[in-house]
């Protein structure tokens, strides 16, 4: 125990000394927390608070387009500029001009097809009511296509959104017209505007609930997100010390020096992992800290700890152990401090890509989804997400930790097998 | 059998994983408790290996290797207890004080707290390294750090010490401190295994040498005898006459 003591007091020693390495522990990752979580709240804000400029162009001259434009308005999703129907050709100067994301241009008979279509399928509902049409119905040519522009910054899945909300307008201005006509044909006077708007509107509202294992419906903000996440990248930030130091460990000649002294290398091993597995801790409880208490200060949500504080203990202290073990695995094979750097810093991009903490796991399909049961992160991710933002206790979280579990114990077997090639135990 | 040997090596051969190159065949050498031994041959002669084998750093791929009659393999840590070695690189922290390094070298040496800071403030003094004693070693002089590397390899006061080239790169007046401090432990019973390029400094401490190249021992003995034997008037002369003079890589 003694040798262990001074040999984690020695490693202790070495990484305060050591400035740079400190930073690259703990002020980068802070500051990457705060500024992605920023990020993706801002866009979070800007999807659900903001509202999404859009220009429309409108070269008709009929009631029907000022209902879309009202219904368009009314969606609440976007604010609503009309430029000139001469625009036409210029929407896209026009949107860069004025800063809208989106360009709506509205044909010019779109009104006269709107009611042209309402008459042709209310005549053939009054035919099939038994009762008869007043007018011969030719069959209505389909109306022409709205033209949508929209800048290439927005994300597929918002765009398909705005898609949607559009769709849902014509829907409404159709259905409308259609609805009017027909209560004419059979009244021979006008759809009462009560009436109408009773008929139009929707009466089922959709309530949204998170779905949580532990049945508390809180929703989950940037911050539930991003900081576990990211507190894992961190934690596996840890190889821009760790690994260098093994590395000047075996170029200095002391791993060799420590080979002809009467103490196990097992020793040494095990001090800079008890060591480490001390900063990847004081990480986590420093990022966590910060989310809890600094964010609300910078007008970023808060971070909620999950209920289960023990479960989140032991997976952050396996996490820890397997970044540990990847950085003292990465530093016994390369042959430079540039090489651990270098390499350490890829490999842990690369791991956090396929992981899930730049793209969704649950969106990655074939290969990359395949790949991603290989990163070490995407199960520490998994784990976090289970307990932060779906409530879970320790037995949802087994899994996962079992499987980063054996990660680690491969990646210890690899580094022993390093060790023994490279004559260093 | 042989209590009075501190090293007996005996038909040993070596070769490095992945070379074809036999490194050393069929080698035998034996040195005696209290000897101050040189081992000397130009460069890629097999010097450093041979130390390597010694010190349990390098196994051999034959033959057997005792230090006071003890195997040295890789298993056997009781042996280490048993020597001592000073490595031709800076083998310590940078980062740390000489007496953090004595206290962490210590400690795996095998001594407990009173003994750790009894040796440090005694090799402190000794090496005059008092007023440096809490300072990192990283900002050190060449000399400096020599003699930071000579205390890591006696804090535990070892019955043999291998030294590989411990004077390389310093000044004369560290020259002169460590030499003087090395024949200190051979009177307390310190048995020397020294390697170096400075042979007029070798000359002066060593009683007994071998040298050896291309892996074989080319002549060995007590070094008045050597040198009388291959009609020498130096260490220098005696080399240059069996090496030979032209480069070595």
């Amino acid at each position: 125990m003694f040798k262990l003591w001074l040999s984690i007091k020695k490693d202790t020693r070495i990484l305060l000394r050591d400035k740079v390495g400190i930073l690259l522990m703990f002020i980068m990752p802070i500051i990457l927390v705060v500024v992605v979580t920023s990020i993706q709240n801002s866009t979070f804000e800007l999807v659900n608070k903001n509202k999404l400029p859009i220009l429309i162009c409108n070269k008709d001259t009929g009631k029907a387009s000022v209902q879309l434009i009202a219904a368009i308005n009314k969606i609440g999703m976007f604010k609503v500029t009309q430029i000139s129907k001469e625009k036409e050709k210029t929407v896209a100067d026009e949107m860069h001009d004025q800063d809208a994301l989106l360009g709506v241009v509205i044909p010019a008979n779109f009104s006269e097809r709107v009611s042209a279509k309402a008459k042709n399928v209310s005549g053939k509902a009054l035919t099939s009511f038994g009762l008869q049409a007043d007018t011969i119905k030719k069959e209505a040519g389909g109306i022409d296509p709205l033209t949508l522009y929209y800048n290439p910054v927005l994300q597929e899945s918002l765009r398909f959104s705005v898609q949607g909300a559009i769709q849902s307008a014509l829907q409404l201005v159709e259905s409308r017209q259609t609805l009017r006509t027909l209560y004419f044909s059979i009244n021979e006077k006008p759809l009462p505007e009560k009436l109408e708007n009773e008929m139009l509107s929707s009466q089922t509202t959709i309530n949204m609930f998170p779905v949580s294992k532990d049945g508390v419906r809180t929703t989950p903000n940037a911050s539930q997100h991003n900081v576990p996440a990211w507190t894992i990248f961190a934690m596996f930030f840890v190889i821009m010390s760790l690994g260098g130091s093994v590395v000047r460990e075996k170029i200095s000649g002391s791993f060799i020096r420590l080979k002809t002294l009467p103490t196990s290398y097992l020793v040494g091993l095990l001090s800079k992992q008890i060591t480490y597995l001390c900063v990847t801790l004081l990480q986590a409880i420093v990022i966590f800290s910060m989310g809890i208490w600094l964010f609300p200060y910078i007008g970023l949500p808060a971070l909620n700890l999950p209920s289960d504080i023990f479960a989140l203990f032991i997976v952050t202290l396996v996490c820890g152990w397997c970044a540990v073990s990847y950085s003292i695995c990465v530093g016994v094979f390369a042959e430079t401090q540039e090489q651990a750097n270098g390499f350490g810093a890829v490999s842990i991009v690369i791991l956090a890509c396929i992981g899930g903490l730049m793209v969704p796991s649950f969106a990655m399909q074939g290969l990359a989804k395949t790949l991603s049961n290989f990163s070490p992160m995407h199960w520490c991710l998994q784990a976090y997400y289970t307990l932060f933002l779906e409530g879970g206790k320790l037995k949802d979280v087994l899994n996962n930790i079992g499987s980063l579990f054996i990660i680690t114990l491969i990646i210890q077997f690899i580094t022993y097998l390093g060790l023994k090639r490279k004559n260093l135990i | 059998m042989n209590e009075s040997l501190a090293v007996s090596i005996e038909n040993v051969g070596f070769r490095y994983p992945g070379n074809t190159d036999v490194s050393f065949s069929n080698l035998n050498l034996q040195i005696a408790k209290g000897e101050r031994f040189g081992l000397f041959g130009p460069n890629g002669a097999g010097k450093t290996t041979l130390m390597n084998l010694m010190t349990g750093v390098l196994s051999v791929n034959e033959g057997s290797i005792k230090l006071f009659e003890q195997k040295v393999d890789g298993q056997n840590k009781a042996v280490n207890k048993l020597f001592g070695f000073v490595p031709q690189d800076l083998s310590f922290y940078q980062e740390l004080s000489p007496a953090e390094n004595l206290e962490f070298f210590g400690a795996w040496a095998g001594l407990n707290k009173t003994e750790i800071a009894k040796q440090t403030d005694e090799l402190l003094h000794i090496l005059g390294l008092e007023d440096v004693r809490d300072k990192a070693v990283g900002k050190f002089s060449g000399g400096m750090k020599r003699r930071v590397n000579l205390a890591i390899g006696v804090i535990h006061n070892p019955q043999l010490l291998f030294l590989d080239e411990p004077t390389v790169g310093v000044d004369v007046q560290t020259r002169h401190a460590i030499i003087s401090y090395l024949r200190k432990l051979n009177e307390n019973g310190t048995t020397l295994i020294y390697t170096s390029h400075q042979l007029s400094e070798a000359e002066d401490l060593c009683e007994h040498i071998a040298l050896i190249d291309e892996g074989k021992i080319i002549t060995q003995g007590n070094i008045n005898a050597v040198l009388k034997e291959h009609s020498n008037e130096s260490l220098e002369e005696l080399f240059i006459n069996l090496t030979g003079k032209a480069y070595r890589n």
